[in-house]
């Protein structure tokens, strides 16, 4: 299905982040959002108020982000694609409603552009520290969606591809942002209308009667009935059966749960997405994403005249992680420089999935400004010690991880 | 007994030989429900399914929308397209249903402690808002399905679990609160008066915009045991023997104290412009033919 034009802003533009991931958004289909005023993130719903009204749709400006972030839920059940946006403070109230949506498989987006934390830490300036919020901050076990964008352009068209995942596996998905990201303004090419593809709804065709709200369909994803056509379904948080109907048994949780689970994990290798820079030869690879994957680059770049073999690998869509890659990558590589705008959270992941076949290390940052470069091509020189004077490097002489454990540089935590 | 009241009782018997009327309106494959005995949550589903038969409305497009609690199990016995929500927030989901498509008749159908207590933020936002949404509140003083702790509504000097030696706090005025954040609509009646409950829930399903109906019920397990007031019997009596009817009363004089009198009846009956009405003069006001439209027919879809 394609992009309906009128929502669509052919052409090209100078835009921001926030105002990107709106069009992106308008482009997509959504015509309906609730929201709560938060910096950095407002900025996209101010621009929806202003522009859906002409596209027969509404924005309203809830009490508080509890109420935004199930106002949503509610107009998708009522046939609309809807979104809200919000930052820090903002996503930890949403969490319980991120809960809910994955539990009703409810398709919806969320934008979170991050900010530093925790608390009310910095609200106008960047952070990507609720990297793990996206992944685990609602109670129980459940998957989520995420995207990282890097730039306005990506802004506009992941926020386009959350909408599209969010409707084909009926789940949240969360487009992670951060404040740069939000607030930097860029080239930005909108596609003419035919040229955007759209996933519809998928609504169930069978009868009132024979349709069971929860019964896995292609993907394990179940159909979804529109509100007030007969279906007379009943949907709750309170795990359920194919009915719909609450079922307070260990056998319902384990195929309900069973299943929310392995309609993502097991279409991982479909939804992933990353790009990866100069990784063919690299010894060294630096992950990053969101806009400190811009900065990594410039490291890499760095190494790269400096005759080291470093490479980037940024993961677009960082939940599901690109876990199969990750390890392909673990097995030819000889370190891991990890650069994020926190402490650790993805850090944790590459870790994981590398397994000590390589080294890792992270470059931590406590947010508030994007890394240097230099600090993230420091970590890349400390596992590539051993140059030639041409400037063309030898093989890495350096064996084991206990050794290149002594090469790590002071104040990197693992 | 007059003649037309024994036809009325006659024609219900013979109803009942048939097939309940009420039947049709409930998931019966849900029965047994999981009310306690003498609990009122079940008699104002009743009155609920009457209503939608006497109002006469398109029920694939009524929506049940319920909360957390033991009234917000009330979603999943009707024969409706139903939504149990997450604890409080029942109004904000139906807000976004029923801004989205305004075809629907948007009923949220909970508890005090969920409507009010956590749910508080929202309910007056959408009574200001005046959203056409239809609200039930089911208030039984206490936390039924947590145990029986205190509530915005137990009466002073009440025992709640969390409460031991007495609530000291001074609850809500529902009704008060319900018509200064801006409802159209305010009513309360007890699970004792069926009648008039069903007649005023089909008189709010009738009405556009924020309507509000309190129903005080028992609670025999938590509240009734704890506080020695007997069984869910003995609370209809009080009910009975309490309840003052005065229509068109000042919401400020309804407060409720411990066993005390029950002012009853329709307290608050106006005319008001919803959020959607107001949203489509304003907008069509500003923007003209540009103005797509949004309310009647027109789905953001």
């Amino acid at each position: 299905m394609k992009a309906d034009p009128s929502g669509v802003m052919t052409g090209t533009h100078f835009l921001d982040g926030d105002q990107a991931c709106c069009e992106g958004a308008l482009a997509a289909g959504c015509r309906f959002s609730a929201g709560y005023p938060i910096t950095p993130s407002t900025e996209i719903v101010e621009r929806f108020a202003q522009r859906v009204p002409q596209l027969g749709g509404m924005f309203i400006q809830m009490e508080d982000e509890l109420a935004a972030s199930i106002a949503i839920q509610g107009a998708v059940w009522a046939g609309a694609k809807a979104f809200t946006v919000t930052s820090g403070p903002g996503f930890s109230l949403m969490m319980e409603h991120l809960g809910y949506a994955a539990m009703t498989e409810t398709p919806c987006v969320i934008v979170d552009v991050q900010r530093g934390g925790p608390s009310t830490g910095l609200p106008t300036l960047p952070g990507q520290s609720d990297m793990m919020q996206a992944r685990w901050g609602s109670h129980g076990d459940y998957q989520v969606i995420a995207l990282c964008p890097l730039s306005p352009q990506e802004c506009f068209d992941l926020t386009i591809e959350a909408f599209n995942l969010s409707e084909r596996f009926r789940v949240p998905v969360l487009v992670m942002m951060d404040e740069c990201v939000g607030h930097m303004t860029e080239r930005v090419v909108i596609p003419p209308a035919s040229e955007i593809a759209v996933y519809p709804r998928r609504y169930t065709r069978m009868k009132p009667g024979e349709y069971k709200p929860y019964a896995a369909g292609e993907e394990g994803v179940p159909e979804m009935a529109r509100t007030g056509r007969g279906y007379h379904f009943h949907i709750t948080g309170l795990t359920h059966d194919e009915h719909g109907y609450p079922a307070m048994n260990a056998d319902a949780q384990k195929k309900l749960i069973g299943r929310l689970i392995a309609k993502i994990r097991e279409n991982t290798e479909a939804i992933v997405r990353y790009e990866e820079k100069f990784i063919e030869d690299a010894e060294v690879i630096v992950v990053a994403y969101g806009i400190t994957a811009r900065v990594a680059e410039r490291a890499v770049q760095m190494a790269r005249e400096r005759g080291i073999a470093a490479g980037l690998f940024r993961p677009v869509v960082v939940w599901p992680f690109p876990e199969k890659r990750t390890r392909e990558l673990a097995g030819r590589a000889r370190a891991f420089v990890v650069a994020e705008m926190n402490y650790g959270q993805i850090a944790l992941e590459v870790e994981r999935l590398v397994a000590g076949r390589a080294a890792t290390a992270l470059v931590s940052h406590a947010g508030g400004a994007v890394h240097h470069p230099e600090e993230i091509l420091d970590a890349i020189l400390a596992f590539a010690p051993r140059i030639e004077a041409t400037g063309r490097r030898t093989t890495l002489e350096i064996e084991d991880a206990a050794e290149l454990e002594a090469h790590r540089p002071e104040g990197f935590v693992q | 007994m007059s003649p037309a009241v024994m036809d009325n009782l006659c024609a219900m018997e013979f109803q009942a030989q048939e097939a309940n009327p009420v039947e049709g309106f409930l998931r019966v494959d849900r029965m047994p429900h999981i009310w306690c005995p003498g609990c009122g949550i079940g008699t104002t589903v009743n009155c609920f399914a009457n209503a939608l038969l006497q109002a006469k409305l398109d029920l694939e497009k009524v929506v049940v929308v319920s909360g957390i609690g033991c009234t917000g199990r009330v979603a999943g016995y009707v024969e409706l397209d139903s939504f149990h929500t997450t604890h409080g927030r029942a109004i904000p989901f139906a807000t976004g249903l029923k801004l989205a498509d305004p075809e629907l008749t948007v009923v949220v159908y909970s508890g005090d402690g969920d409507l009010i207590s956590i749910g508080g933020n929202h309910f007056i936002h959408a009574a200001r808002r005046n959203v056409d949404l239809k609200i039930i509140c089911v208030n039984n003083f206490t936390y039924g399905m947590t145990g029986g702790q205190v509530a915005p509504t137990t009466p002073v000097s009440a025992i709640a679990s969390t409460t031991p030696y007495g609530c000291f706090e001074q609850p809500f005025n529902l009704p008060y609160l319900a018509e200064s954040s801006g409802a159209v609509y305010v009513a309360r009646w007890t699970s004792y008066h069926v009648r008039q409950l069903a007649h005023a829930m089909a008189e709010a399903f009738r009405k556009k915009g924020f309507t509000f109906i309190e129903v005080l019920s028992p609670c025999p397990t938590l509240y009734e045991r704890r506080n020695r007031l007997g069984d869910g019997l003995d609370m209809m009596k009080y009910f009975k023997d309490q309840s003052v009817v005065r229509n068109g009363a000042s919401t400020r004089e309804v407060g409720l104290s411990f066993q005390g009198p029950i002012p009853v009846g329709k307290f608050v009956d106006i005319e008001r412009p919803t959020f959607l009405e107001l949203m489509n003069q304003q907008l069509g006001r500003t923007l003209d033919a540009e103005y797509t439209g949004c309310g009647e027919g027109n789905v953001c879809a």
